[in-house]
């Protein structure tokens, strides 16, 4: 249905960029998937530059693949989709978060054997919920790799309500969990409280997996969760700037794959992974290059810093 | 998926009958016969696979290629090749090329994911091509190649699936002496004449054909349920090696089949979810049963292998 409407109204991508915007915002549907593009680019955003800097970017996968069976299941139970996968989401990150790490296991390989199970489970259990519903294969689609059609006035509400509340539990712990994240132990010896920190913000992790998971699908949440932080963190080697920077990228990086995906008739996910993953793969190029500059004119001295 | 009104009423008629009938009935089906037929050659080279998989810890090489199967598929989809020409081109080329990059590709952990991600991305719109160029396709080819379709499997790619993973499991039985070996201790391995790079690329070439076989079965989002869990399971259980390899396979091929007939017993069960289900039951029961032992104090166990080496000697 949305589909005749916008091909009613819509003209094609023209020369004419006034026009161009005019078309991009004449739609409802279209200004709701800017506003709700806008909060989880800015939750991405600063969500990911701690992720990045943690190295916990496979934990915020894992949290974002949880949540398709949690989307899923609401939507066979007949509950919103949105809250389940919050729900989902953040249950997930209390399990990882409070189940101790076995430090006798097998190691790596055993570790990742478990990673891979519990992912491919929870995935095996999204389709039965979708079988259970009785199969509804485009929304299957949307749920893995993004859709920007048809978010509602409810959905922007929740997430605006939970983009804020993680946003300022972030601003709360902020600091300590800087500090915590450069240096545990120093962290620890003054009295910082450093395992709490973390399970806080492993929650706050798996609400802000949900909530960019709306826009890009549960697969491919890396595109807007972690390559802004990344390439952000090549650039500057200043915490505060490189922060203000990785929030400036998932923004842009999100409208840009919206307006691309609006004039196109293929999928929001594939806009966001190419656009994020060519802003990175451009960073880096032109940093490795400043590097090979800087190394001719004095030698031994990088800049890389965080970013190393 | 697509067959389930049928499956209704076949499995009315598995659930008054008595099992022995109800078993019979079931193989009367052509398409069951069928699945069970792939299913069992495919897991018993997954499960084989899937111990060296885990041993060598390149379980996220298996996730890799999970991504880059469906990107291959529906690659060849969208250019109008033959779906399976494009799933084992990808795989065992990626595989190759993953051995190729060996330790010196193991770049930052954010970007390889990343670089994952873009690879669905573009599956995705390969599949949103396929799914518009030609009127004809059908809109479920994304969701077969995701979640797998092995109820669905013709008489031709059976075979082909069955020549396929008996061929893996026997290469991989060829070689497993000397593959075990270098995955154990590559330094030694290497100093006495085993071929540890040779060994270390075959073995991902195999892998990429075993992911493209299973993608067949299980999908390619469910591919490390049935390579990664059995095998972390038998690793629990046992600290022989062999042992464990057989036994990684035994659990593959018993959640194989107990993940299909829960399927053909409750319609609305996809088969996928059915194996990954039971295998990953199996790799739960297997951590219960080893937290129980080092609870009573057996303490045998993969983390302690010296003490488990003395037992064995002493017995």
């Amino acid at each position: 249905m949305i589909a005749v409407v916008a091909a009613t109204v819509r003209e094609g991508l023209g020369w004419n960029l006034v026009d161009d915007m005019r078309q991009l915002f004449e739609l409802h549907f279209m200004v709701n998937a800017f506003r709700a593009g806008t909060i989880v680019a800015v939750v991405a955003g600063a969500m990911g530059w701690f992720t990045v800097l943690r190295r916990q970017s496979f934990a915020g996968h894992a949290l974002a693949v949880v949540s398709f069976p949690g989307a899923a299941g609401a939507v066979w139970l007949g509950a919103s989709a949105t809250a389940g996968t919050f729900v989902a989401s953040v249950s997930a990150a209390l399990v990882i978060a409070l189940v101790p790490r076995s430090a006798s296991g097998g190691g790596d390989g055993e570790d990742s054997a478990v990673i891979g199970t519990v992912q491919a489970l929870a995935l095996a259990s999204g389709v039965l919920f979708v079988s259970l519903y009785g199969g509804f294969l485009n929304s299957l689609n949307g749920l893995l790799f993004g859709t920007f059609l048809g978010i509602t006035d409810d959905q922007v509400t929740t997430l605006i309500i939970v983009g804020a509340a993680v946003l300022a539990v972030l601003a709360g712990i902020g600091r300590p969990l800087f500090f915590a994240t450069i240096d545990a132990d120093v962290a620890q010896a003054s009295g910082v409280p450093v395992r709490m920190l973390s399970v806080v913000f492993l929650v706050l992790l798996g609400c802000a997996a949900a909530e960019v998971s709306q826009i890009t699908g549960s697969l491919l949440v890396f595109a807007l969760l972690v390559l802004p932080a990344a390439s952000a963190q090549r650039l500057t080697s200043r915490p505060g700037s490189s922060f203000v920077l990785t929030i400036v990228l998932a923004v842009a990086i999100t409208w840009v794959a919206l307006a691309a995906a609006y004039f196109s008739v293929h999928p929001i996910g594939f806009f966001v992974t190419t656009i994020g993953l060519g802003v990175f793969v451009v960073v880096t190029v032109a940093q490795s290059a400043k590097v090979r500059i800087q190394r001719r004119g004095r030698s031994g001295f990088t800049s890389q810093g965080l970013a190393a | 998926m697509f067959s389930s009104m049928s499956l209704t009423m076949f499995s009315s008629m598995f659930s008054t009958a008595n099992p022995v009938a109800g078993i019979v009935h079931m193989f009367g089906h052509s398409f069951l016969r069928r699945a069970f037929l792939a299913g069992t050659a495919i897991s018993l080279a997954s499960g084989l696979v899937g111990y060296f998989v885990v041993l060598r810890r390149q379980v996220f090489t298996g996730e890799a290629l999970s991504h880059v199967a469906f990107t291959g598929a529906l690659g060849a989809l969208a250019v109008g090749a033959e779906l399976r020409v494009g799933l084992y081109g990808s795989c065992i080329v990626f595989g190759l090329l993953m051995a190729a990059l060996g330790s010196r590709g193991r770049a930052d952990d954010a970007v390889v994911g990343s670089v994952f991600a873009w690879v669905l991305g573009l599956g995705a719109l390969f599949l949103t091509i396929y799914t518009r160029s030609s009127s004809a396709s059908d809109g479920t080819a994304g969701v077969r190649v995701l979640f797998g379709s092995i109820f669905g499997l013709s008489r031709g790619q059976t075979t082909a699936s069955v020549i396929v993973s008996f061929g893996v499991a026997t290469l991989i039985l060829a070689i497993s002496r000397p593959l075990l070996f270098a995955s154990i201790d590559e330094a030694v391995a290497g100093s006495s004449g085993v071929p540890v790079r040779l060994l270390g690329f075959g073995f991902l070439g195999i892998v990429g054909v075993t992911a493209a076989v299973a993608t067949q079965a299980v999908g390619a989002l469910l591919l490390l349920g049935l390579l990664a869990a059995p095998a972390g399971a038998a690793q629990r259980l046992t600290s022989r090696p062999f042992t464990a390899m057989w036994l990684a396979a035994g659990i593959a091929v018993g959640s194989m089949w107990a993940g299909l007939s829960l399927s053909y017993a409750a319609p609305k069960v996809p088969p996928s979810f059915g194996i990954v289900a039971v295998a990953s039951a199996c790799y739960l029961v297997a951590i219960a049963i080893t937290a129980g032992r080092r609870a009573a104090g057996f303490g045998t166990l993969g983390d302690d292998h010296t003490h488990s080496h003395t037992h064995s000697h002493t017995r």
